[in-house]
C-alpha cells in the first residue's frame, strides 16, 4: 500500500512537470501544423512518442539493477541539477530580469521560421516540419520521463508518477485540440515555480539518502524542503524584483 | 552542427543552464559526502551541507545574475 504523503508530492510533481512540458512540445506541433498540415506535424509527433517509448522500454529494466543508494545519489543530483535551474530561471523571470516564456511568441517564431524555410527549401519542407515536431516531442518527452523516473523510481512510485504524467499530456492535448491554438494562457512561470520548488526538495532529499542521511521525519522530510525552498525562492524575487515585473500569483 | 549534435547540446542543457550554478551544486554535493565520510557519527551534519548549501548556492547565483 503506498502512502499518500509519499505520493502526493511525487504525483502532483510529475503531473505539474509534464503540464509545461507538455505544453512547450505541443505549441511547436501546432506551428508544424498551422503551416504544413497535420501530417507532418502529427508523423513527427507520432516518431517522437515511438523514439521515447523504445527509449524507456530500453533503459527501464535497467533501473532496477542499480544498486538503490547509487541510484538514489545520481538521481539526486541530476534532479537538483534539473530542479535548481528550472528555480533559478523561474525566479529571474517573476523578478524581471528575463523574460516571461511566452506561448504565443514560441508559436509566431516557429510559424516564422518554417515559413522562412518554406521559401528557401519547398521540397524539404514536409520533412524539416516533421523533423521539427519530432525534436519537440522527443525533447521535452525526454524531460517528462527524467521527471517521473526522478520522483517515482527511489520509492517504488513509477506508476504512480507515470499516471501523473500521463494525465497531464492527455489535458494539454485535449486543451490545445479543442482551442486549435497554443495554450497561451497556463500560467507556466508559475508552474516552473512549483516545479523547480518541489523538484530541488527531492533532490536534496534523495540526494541524502543516497549519502546515508537519516532525514528527520523521513518522506515527510520533503514538504519540508520543499517550504524551505519556496521561502528561499520568494526571498530571491523580493530581491531581485525589477519595477516592471510581474507578479507570482 | 547537426542534428544529432543539437539533441545532444540540448539535453545537456537541461542540466548545466548556467555553469556557475551547476558547480556550485555539484561543490555542495561533494562536501556533504566529504563530511558523511569524515563525520558517520553524525549523518544529519552531511545533510544539512546539502540542504543549506543548495539553498544559499541558489539565492547567491539569483543576487549575482541579478547585479551582472
Amino acid at each position: 500500500m503506498i502512502a499518500w504523503t509519499t505520493a502526493a508530492p511525487a504525483v502532483s510533481a510529475a503531473f505539474l512537470g509534464s503540464l509545461v512540458e507538455a505544453v512547450e512540445a505541443l505549441t511547436i506541433v501546432l506551428a508544424v501544423a498551422t503551416v504544413r498540415g497535420w501530417r507532418p506535424a502529427g508523423l513527427g509527433a507520432l516518431a517522437g512518442l515511438g523514439s521515447l517509448a523504445l527509449i524507456v522500454l530500453a533503459l527501464g529494466p535497467l533501473l532496477g539493477r542499480v544498486p538503490l543508494h547509487v541510484l538514489q545519489l545520481v538521481i539526486g543530483v541530476l534532479l537538483l541539477l534539473f530542479g535548481m535551474r528550472w528555480l533559478r530561471k523561474a525566479i529571474l523571470r517573476a523578478g524581471g530580469l528575463i523574460p516571461l516564456h511566452d506561448e504565443a511568441f514560441a508559436f509566431e517564431a516557429e510559424t516564422a521560421e518554417l515559413h522562412d524555410q518554406a521559401r528557401r527549401q519547398v521540397a524539404r519542407l514536409a520533412w524539416l516540419a516533421g523533423l521539427a515536431s519530432f525534436k519537440a516531442v522527443l525533447l521535452e518527452g525526454l524531460e517528462v520521463v527524467f521527471i517521473v523516473i526522478a520522483v517515482g523510481a527511489g520509492r517504488g512510485l513509477l506508476v504512480p508518477a507515470s499516471l501523473g504524467a500521463l494525465a497531464a499530456c492527455a489535458l494539454v492535448t485535449a486543451a490545445a485540440f479543442a482551442a486549435r491554438r497554443p495554450l497561451a494562457r497556463v500560467p507556466e512561470n508559475t508552474l516552473k515555480f512549483a516545479v523547480g520548488v518541489m523538484l530541488s526538495a527531492f533532490g536534496t532529499f534523495w540526494t541524502g539518502e543516497g549519502l546515508g542521511v537519516p532525514w528527520p521525519g523521513e518522506d515527510l522530510a520533503i514538504i519540508g524542503f520543499a517550504a524551505l525552498f519556496l521561502v528561499v525562492a520568494l526571498a530571491a524575487v523580493a530581491l531581485v524584483r525589477r519595477p516592471a515585473a510581474e507578479a507570482l500569483p | 552542427m547537426t542534428p544529432l549534435m543539437n539533441v545532444l547540446q540540448e539535453l545537456s542543457g537541461l542540466f548545466f543552464d548556467d555553469g556557475w550554478l551547476a558547480t556550485a551544486i555539484l561543490g555542495v554535493v561533494l562536501l556533504a559526502a566529504t563530511v558523511a565520510a569524515l563525520a558517520p557519527g553524525l549523518p544529519l551534519a552531511a545533510g544539512g551541507v546539502l540542504l543549506f548549501g543548495c539553498l544559499g548556492a541558489l539565492f547567491r547565483n539569483v543576487v549575482a545574475t541579478a547585479r551582472r
